[in-house]
């Protein structure tokens, strides 16, 4: 091949590449979301385009920055992408995502008060995020090492239980399970130099770090590990789906909550697609689906939970008034605070090398 | 001047068959390097939308904070001890196959070395993890044929990435030993022990000089890659597994700060550079 041939070829590949990632059709919607987090369950993707006519296209992201990247950098690209609660502020500002329409999303009127009307995704009296799900980010426990499920989150400095606990490989999560264990507000903590050492101390009884629910799962599966921070959603999943003797224990000094909502983007060329996909998401039927076949954190849409059995996890004990009392709702945290934290816990990490 | 006209045209001949290879290589990684250079001098990474612009903040961010050398030194700690322990156990392997064996169980050996680079790495890694762990494979293994109780849990700990990552590597310094090896006339050999040297004195004297150039290719292939390793420490190595190349991941991955992690990459890519240029002189006369 002569070299100009070569060059046309490669700058003709490279328009058309971009050319069939720009170009949105109207009859596609584009979500972004985490991998694995039911927006591309095939069979839920399959319903919704067989009742709607709609193609759902799926991208995903790491964390939470290249989510904002990429709707930053590609606007018009997405249709529906889903935040955390506390990231919405961020996106607001940034003015990359719209004010809802929710008389066009007929479920909306379902979804529990407290989080439609959560300070965090309305602005002026404009909906900027659609509650879909919320889980905590407690203790679970291998139940093979306890006779009864422990209380306490000191539990996890138990010596008994050296070697045997784990922590997630994430800053945040990390110093605002510190911010519980010294009992202060996860949102306002005064009094960093407690945590750091309430951390350092847990340090050596950590066996590893998780990252994801896989590392969590294969640990238990091979007894090596007694106690550690998992999700809500995740301990749930291990019980029902894969048969682990996994139990979520909420401890008596809190947990950390989290909320997950849908949002549109700026410029977003299918919005009566994102709306259709978001009023999916949130129904009961869905859900319901979703939690039987795979396993999932609780529905923000109060109809959603009471179409679960009386005794479903997430109905009797993510339900429960007690609970609800305990826990603690992420709020938004700055990029300084972000980095802060980020460096506290590599110090933590290296320290205990 | 006829001789400047020749190697000239040779040149042209030649550039035909370089060209794919050149055009690959600007392509595919002077141009991306370049980018990340660029990047690791900015305040915000350009694709983010966000107002940016040039600093030093990332390259100071090494200095300001000890954190980042104590594993950077962790790390080259990390790279010596494998690259040792791979010409231990590469360089003996190495002589057997290309001096003591010879026809079919060679071939049957060398397949044997060579099959492990043809499995990914991932499985490779999480393989291990099923033998390491307590009442793991090694563990069960031992305790069936050994009439005590012994306890062996050695996943989650810094000789469990040593493990992971000299089994990656090895492979390395049998292929490069085995060629020098292989290369040396079997003459000389028997010229030294005919002229009454020791086993000892032929191995110091003939054999590790004129392999010495092998030996020197394989340390270096393994130790630079090993230095800037994330995936095994993470896996393997538990609460000990925090490295310089997890940190790096870290930048990228999790918190999407491509500036700093950039600016992290290049020192390590200049220390290795400085060591390697330190190192120069002694593998020159090795070579």
């Amino acid at each position: 091949m002569r070299m100009p041939d070569l060059t046309a070829l490669l700058t003709a590949t490279a328009v058309f590449t971009s050319a069939l990632a720009f170009a949105a059709k109207a009859d596609e919607v584009h979500v972004l979301n985490w991998k694995g987090y039911g927006t591309d369950e095939p069979w839920a993707v399959e319903a919704f385009e067989k009742a709607t006519g709609n193609k759902v296209i799926n991208d995903f992201f790491n964390s939470e920055q290249e989510m904002l990247t990429k709707i930053r950098t590609n606007p018009g690209l997405y249709d529906v992408v889903m935040i955390n609660a506390a990231f919405n502020d961020q996106a607001m500002d940034g003015k990359l995502i719209q004010p809802i329409d929710t008389s066009k999303l007929p479920n909306y009127a379902d979804i529990s008060k407290d989080k439609a009307g959560s300070p965090m995704l309305v602005h002026d009296g404009k909906v900027y995020g659609v509650p879909w799900v919320w889980g905590l980010t407690a203790l679970a426990i291998n139940e093979k090492s306890f006779d009864k499920p422990p209380t306490s989150i000191a539990e996890m400095w138990d010596a008994a239980h050296k070697g045997r606990v784990v922590i997630r490989d994430d800053a945040v999560e990390a110093v605002q399970f510190g911010a519980i264990a010294t009992g202060q507000n996860i949102n306002d903590i005064k009094d960093m130099d407690a945590v750091k050492t309430k951390l350092t101390s847990l340090m050596p009884q950590i066996k590893t770090f998780w990252s994801s629910e896989n590392d969590w799962n294969q640990m238990v599966a091979s007894n090596q590990i007694d106690i550690g921070t998992y999700w809500s959603g995740s301990a749930d999943r291990a019980k029902t789906h894969f048969k682990l003797p996994v139990s979520l224990v909420v401890p008596q000094e809190g947990a950390v909550a989290w909320l997950d909502a849908f949002s549109i983007p700026v410029g977003a060329k299918n919005v009566a697609g994102a709306e259709a996909f978001i009023n999916y998401m949130i129904d009961p039927k869905f859900y319901v689906e979703w939690v039987t076949k795979v396993g999932a954190p609780v529905s923000a849409n109060t109809k959603a939970v009471e179409a679960l059995p009386e005794d479903a996890f997430n109905r009797k004990v993510m339900g429960d008034p007690e609970v609800a009392k305990r826990i603690q709702f992420q709020a938004p945290i700055t990029d300084a605070q972000r980095e802060a934290y980020l460096a506290l816990w590599q110090q933590l990490k290296v320290d205990v090398k | 001047m006829a001789a400047a006209t020749a190697s000239r045209s040779g040149l042209r001949s030649a550039l035909p068959l370089l060209a794919p290879a050149y055009l690959w290589l600007t392509v595919a990684i002077f141009l991306p390097l370049s980018a990340m250079v660029f990047f690791s001098f900015m305040t915000e990474l350009p694709l983010s939308g966000k107002p940016w612009a040039f600093t030093l903040g990332n390259y100071a961010a090494f200095f300001s904070q000890s954190l980042y050398l104590t594993l950077l030194l962790a790390s080259l700690r990390l790279g010596l001890e494998v690259t040792l322990w791979c010409i231990v156990i590469g360089y003996p392997a190495a002589y057997v196959l290309a001096k003591v064996l010879k026809g079919r169980s060679r071939e049957a050996i060398f397949l044997l070395v060579i099959l492990p680079f043809w499995s990914n790495g991932l499985v490779r890694i999480f393989s291990w993890a099923m033998v390491l762990r307590e009442g793991g494979i090694l563990d069960t293994a031992l305790n069936a044929v050994l009439p005590f109780k012994i306890n062996i849990d050695l996943m989650y700990s810094y000789p469990a990435v040593i493990i992971g990552l000299v089994h990656s590597y090895v492979p390395y310094m049998v292929l490069t030993c085995y060629l020098t090896l292989q290369a040396i006339d079997d003459s000389l050999i028997e010229a030294g022990r005919s002229l009454g040297a020791s086993r000892l004195q032929v191995l110091k004297r003939v054999i590790i000089p004129l392999s010495m150039p092998g030996l020197v290719a394989g340390a270096a292939l393994i130790f630079v890659p090993v230095v800037g390793s994330f995936m095994e420490p993470r896996i393997l190595g538990g609460r000990t597994g925090t490295f310089y190349g997890t940190v790096i991941e870290d930048q990228f991955v999790a918190v999407f700060n491509w500036p700093l992690g950039a600016a992290l990459s290049f020192i390590l890519l200049a220390v290795v550079l400085v060591i390697l240029a330190a190192a120069s002189p002694v593998l020159k006369r090795a070579a």
